[in-house]
């Protein structure tokens, strides 16, 4: 079977910072760059939450806006956005899709009185009871907001994309390999065009919940990522991240100039919390060629410390020209957070430049040909990307 | 070894099911074949004050034993292993806990449930406001590991040894089918000789059977709950929910052949076409259904007269089975097979559908058996289609086996099974 090379045609980009490869490129490459942070609301722990978005322009009917909640929302909206910058509107019914996708907002309302009301009563009698406050509480579409592949419902209803539509559910690892399978199914001819990404809206408290119960979120003041000590943690960071990614000849054909080459993604899951990561991403790293000049490295560190531990050490094997910890500025978004890092490593490569430290840890300096992208979630899963400059 | 386009042919060398019926794949095929229902009324939990008070359940041993109900993320991962256990019997293929290729996981999102919900209140003496129970819940490593998405595939990928990150997915009642199509796309892109495709589903609990009556997708005939789903039935009126679990170990005909392994059949084709329409119907026109069936039978290589028997989706929906009989009318034009619906005895298994149907329809190839639609007392004239009403048929001579799934939000998948070779 023959390989065709794939490239980045459409970035689309909504993080705490602001929406846009534009308003992204323009605060990021310049040096002093500072979070968004909310420290107060889901205190003890900060989250970066969402910018003010003009939702009118993405989604137009206020019908589709209603059915959605902010997940699906800010999803919908960074896919949007990828298309447009890829000139890709008239193309999207044969465009595939995969996204990477959590879970979508619960009533928090409801959920909190039922848990106070009905706790303390015998099993049967809170089984009536919850039966009777969910069936009349219960708002009927919130179970549409809710479910997982109803974000890549929510972008074939309003952007028309209908190739083919696949929901990865499994947190960062999801993301790695939706880009992953999204790029190799084009590089064998499976279509010519595809939309891949996440998003991840940090202002849930189920989400505070979840993620909290595994120790997994920073408390306290923001500290940078690689000032996070002890057990570590990450801050969550709303983040919508979508790719248009092509087969070179397809973005050719039609005259679409592409933004970066994705040349490969590797992914691997070591089932151990600790102790095999760098040296299974170190075989990725060979797998994809290891090349080691002009590289930059856009890490996706989270800030839980194994998972630190184990990416720091595969980073010292990298012969990189420079490494930047996007998530000191722009937090973690779980599904989100792999694809904005390719984003942001296309987004480089195309305006001919990389990005100043980002966080105190982050050494070396541009120019780079070639972007790596690190992934090693919570703990689970190692995935890379490797970008290149395009001719 | 290769198929029309020059890509390895993808062979099924193992199957496991479980569903209401039974645990098994045996027990399950004759229970199907004998037309048998195995949806019942809910004793899991309370019923008062719910619409909907019939579904298809699994229950686990220890739940059987008297112990409390568990969450659907370890009914997903039990019955799921348990599936995948069976299928590995079958195939003999790899080491006990080193099998040589990918997982491919079709499942519910999952997520923390009110028993969960409840004890944490408690623990926050009687607060259930989420600043107070994300505050006990601190450190409970056993919540976050059950009900992140990822620890499902994690646990499954770890007990039999398969390589490379499993990947989790969701397509709504299309992902079982979806699990399978991304199985065979690894396989027949050289990524490896073999792979488990599994489906599961076990989302039989008091807020989801809530939610799906709110979106008035469920039957209420509460009084004759094995008779309450009868797919292109003229007084059809909704889906019934039900739980369960499939697995198919995959691996390249040249792969299984070569170690002389059995060769239960082969997944020939798989066709996918979403729909832009609305989030819970399918474009009146059916052309997102249509393109799906005929994409799976042109990457089979195939021409819809080669299609013998079409597994149907099948829900019991009047708005389902009205969009598929349109679909088989536009696709097999009008001389179309036999069609019938396993959620006819099943329920919906919702993310299993597509597995359990898949497997089913190996087994309808190997049997030369179609399974019935049960329950099918009074044809609705909207239906022009043979539904294999009520009794099960002998057949000779059927090859090919068209599986159909529609999901919520537009996404549907449809699988060509084909005899061996």
């Amino acid at each position: 079977m023959t390989r065709q090379d794939v490239v980045i045609t459409g970035i689309g980009l909504v993080s705490s910072l602001g929406e846009g490869a534009d308003l992204h490129w323009s605060v990021l490459s310049q040096p002093g760059a500072t979070p968004v942070l909310d420290e107060t609301a889901f205190a003890p722990h900060a989250v970066h939450p969402l910018p003010p978005l003009s939702l009118d322009a993405q989604i137009p009917k206020k019908g589709d806006q209603r059915q959605m909640e902010p997940w699906q929302r800010l999803g919908t909206y960074a896919a949007g956005l990828a298309i447009d910058q890829a000139g890709a509107r008239g193309l999207v019914s044969d465009m595939h899709l995969i996204v990477a996708a959590g879970g979508g907002e619960r009533d928090v309302a409801v959920d909190e009185a039922v848990a106070s009301a009905f706790c303390t009563l015998p099993p049967d009698e809170a089984g009536r009871a919850l039966n009777d406050k969910l069936g009349t509480e219960l708002r009927p579409t919130l179970f549409l907001a809710q479910l997982s592949n109803l974000l890549a419902g929510n972008i074939s209803i309003v952007h028309g994309v209908t190739g083919s539509s696949r929901t990865f559910m499994g947190e960062e690892a999801a993301a790695a390999d939706a880009v992953r399978i999204a790029a190799a199914r084009l590089s064998e001819g499976r279509g010519g065009i595809a939309l891949v990404g996440g998003a991840y809206a940090s202002q849930r408290w189920d989400l505070v919940l979840l993620y909290g119960a595994g120790n997994a979120l920073w408390r306290g003041p923001f500290a940078p990522i690689s000032a996070r000590d002890g057990s570590g943690g990450f801050v969550g960071g709303a983040l919508g991240a979508f790719l248009v990614l092509e087969t070179a000849e397809h973005a050719a054909a039609r005259g679409a100039k592409p933004l970066a080459k994705l040349a490969g993604v590797a992914t691997d899951a070591v089932h151990e919390r600790a102790g095999s990561s760098s040296a299974t991403a170190a075989a990725l790293w060979q797998k994809l060629g290891a090349p080691e000049t002009g590289l930059g490295v856009l890490s996706g560190m989270t800030g839980v410390a194994e998972a630190r531990v184990e990416e720091e050490a595969f980073l010292a094997g990298v012969k990189a020209t420079a490494v930047r910890r996007t998530g000191s500025l722009l937090g973690h978004g779980i599904e989100a957070t792999f694809p904005a890092n390719v984003a942001l490593g296309a987004l480089a490569l195309s305006r001919g430049g990389f990005y100043p430290a980002m966080d105190p840890a982050d050494i070396g300096d541009g120019p780079v040909e070639r972007i790596l992208i690190t992934g090693f979630g919570q703990w689970r899963g190692e995935a890379l990307a490797l970008l290149e400059r395009v001719a | 070894m290769k198929d029309h386009l020059g890509r390895p042919l993808v062979a099924v060398t193992g199957i496991g099911l479980v569903t209401p019926l039974a645990w098994g794949r045996e027990a399950n095929w004759a229970a199907i074949v004998a037309g048998k229902s195995g949806i019942s009324r809910i004793r899991r939990f309370p019923v008062d004050k719910l619409r909907t008070i019939i579904a298809g359940t699994v229950e686990l041993p220890e739940e059987a034993a008297g112990g409390p109900p568990v969450s659907s993320a370890i009914r997903v991962e039990r019955m799921a292993a348990a599936a995948v256990e069976e299928a590995l019997a079958q195939a003999a293929l790899g080491e006990p806990g080193a099998f040589p290729g990918p997982l491919m996981v079709g499942m519910p999102p999952v997520e923390m449930e009110w028993p969960q919900r409840f004890e944490l209140a408690r623990q926050a003496n009687g607060n259930g406001a989420y600043t107070a129970i994300t505050q006990v819940a601190t450190g409970r490593t056993d919540i976050y590991e059950t009900f992140l998405f990822g620890g499902v595939g994690e646990r499954l990928a770890a007990r039999f040894g398969t390589r490379g990150a499993p990947i989790a997915l969701t397509t709504a009642c299309a992902t079982g089918a979806s699990a399978i199509q991304m199985a065979v796309e690894a396989i027949q892109r050289g990524e490896s000789d073999a792979a488990i495709a599994l489906g599961a589903d076990g989302s039989v609990q008091p807020e989801a059977v809530i939610r799906f009556s709110l979106l008035s997708a469920l039957t209420a005939r509460n009084d004759d709950p094995e008779g309450a789903s009868r797919p292109f039935e003229k007084s059809r009126d909704g889906f019934v929910m039900s739980e369960g679990a499939a697995a198919l170990v995959l691996e390249s005909l040249e792969h299984a052949t070569a170690r002389g392994a059995t060769v239960l059949g082969i997944v020939s084709g798989c066709g996918e076409r979403a729909d832009s329409f609305h989030r819970t119907r399918s474009n009146p026109d059916g052309h997102a259904i249509i393109g799906a069936m005929r994409n799976a039978i042109t990457d089979a290589g195939l021409a819809p007269t080669d299609i013998g028997y079409v597994n149907a989706h099948g829900t019991s929906t009047p708005e389902n089975d009205r969009m598929e009989t349109l679909g088989m009318r536009a696709v097999f034009g009008d001389a179309p097979p036999p069609i019938s619906s396993n959620k006819s005895m099943l329920g919906h298994t919702l993310s299993a559908a597509g597995a359990i149907e898949a497997a089913l329809s190996l087994l309808t190839i190997r049997d030369q058996v179609l399974p019935p639609t049960i329950n099918h007392h009074e044809p609705d004239p909207a239906v022009t289609l043979d539904v294999v009403p009520n009794v099960a048929r002998k057949v000779s001579g059927l090859k090919h086996v068209l599986s159909n799934s529609f999901g919520f939000g537009g996404q549907n998948v449809c699988l060509v099974v084909s005899a061996a070779p």
